[in-house]
């Protein structure tokens, strides 16, 4: 078996790559691939309590790299899903801890034994950055749509291609419908435009993420959240399944669907 | 106060919405950024240049100068090439077409 590796990245921070991350991989074990998820976040791991996994961690990435123990020593198993793992960052050490080299070899040696290796990348554009890219045969650019996180999508970009990470492809985040009707919210063509990459998909703000956070569960497992489906038409389309983006005005609110309705019959 | 927002929003009409706003800043920062990303982008531009004037005309390589200019609204290329000479084919093109 020879797996995916993909980076979540974005330069800026507090986008959502950490959310992303957990998402796409938890809904990508939702069907029944074999996933690992990598926090490579060193000094400020979170995708732990993002997955509520953090009570299960004996080593970490660092102790893998310096072989400290085994990599399946420190891959902790989720408990929900079948074939879903994790490989927790070290808190207390700092990001030259790794370097690109040795994240390569470590995100090869995952690909033996995973359908996909998500890789978490830091904020930033120094060595975590690099590091989170090195093993990395395709990224995912997150940008949520306003100016500094559009902007410094742009410099990833550049950077990723520079680095040979060539046809990144673009995730919006927390995008608000009703702010972009209004025209008080970039729109995806703009983004789009702007930025002319290839566009993986849109997900809206969602307060279901909050609440899922704050309990360490993964959004993707509540059916009846806006971004957790739209995180799982995501990890379809990651599989090569063709599946439409989305309207952006699709709003699933009562009303709104009985104004369409309204609007079609006239 | 709210009264007040609401009054004027109905007198001023926003013609132009925030997110246009946002659109056309971010397009003026990325030409900056995208040209600033690499400090070779400038000179790969520069020798380009003299590359195609070279055929035209005797140019001044040394003081040649080529960077952007940010204005208000708008980025724009500036070249300052001080020409020493034209060339005779320069005048011919008619002839050799």
């Amino acid at each position: 078996m020879k797996g995916r590796a993909l980076v979540i990245t974005s330069g800026k921070g507090g986008v959502g790559k950490t959310t992303t991350t957990a998402n796409l991989g938890t809904a990508l074990a939702m069907m029944g691939k074999k996933i690992v998820l990598v926090d490579s976040d060193i000094g400020l791991r979170n995708l732990d309590v993002v997955m509520g996994l953090e009570n299960r961690i004996v080593f970490d990435i660092v102790d893998v790299v310096n072989g400290n123990c085994k990599l399946k020593q420190a891959l902790i198993k989720d408990k929900r899903f079948e074939g879903l793992f994790l490989l927790p960052a070290a808190q207390t050490k700092d990001k030259t801890a790794v370097t690109p080299h040795q994240m390569k070899n470590l995100v090869n040696e995952l690909r033996k034994d995973f359908d996909f290796v998500l890789v978490d990348c830091p904020a930033g554009i120094e060595q975590g950055f690099k590091n989170a890219i090195s093993g990395a045969d395709h990224a995912i650019v997150v940008a949520t749509p306003e100016v500094s996180s559009v902007r410094d999508a742009d410099r990833i970009i550049g950077l990723l291609e520079a680095a040979g990470l060539n046809g990144p492809q673009l995730l919006v985040n927390r995008l608000r419908g009703k702010m972009v009707k209004k025209g008080d919210m970039m729109n995806i063509e703009d983004i789009v435009d702007i930025l002319s990459i290839d566009l993986l998909g849109v997900v809206p703000e969602d307060e279901s993420i909050v609440v899922s956070t704050n309990r360490g569960e993964p959004v993707v497992i509540e059916t009846t959240s806006r971004a957790g489906a739209a995180y799982r038409r995501i990890a379809r389309r990651i599989t090569g399944e063709e599946v439409p983006i989305l309207s952006l005005d699709e709003s699933n609110n009562f009303v709104d669907r009985f104004k369409k309705i309204l609007k079609l019959a006239r | 106060m709210i009264l007040l927002d609401v009054l004027a929003k109905m007198f001023t009409k926003e013609s132009v919405s925030s997110k246009d706003i946002a659109r056309e800043r971010l397009r003026l920062v990325l030409v900056h950024d995208r040209s600033s990303v690499s400090p070779n982008f400038l000179n790969a531009l520069k020798e380009d240049l003299i590359k195609v004037i070279r055929e035209y005309m005797d140019i001044d390589e040394e003081s040649l100068s080529v960077h952007l200019e940010n204005e208000e609204n708008s980025v724009a290329l500036v070249a300052n090439i001080p020409v020493k000479g034209f060339k005779r084919v320069a005048n011919d093109v008619e002839v050799q077409a």
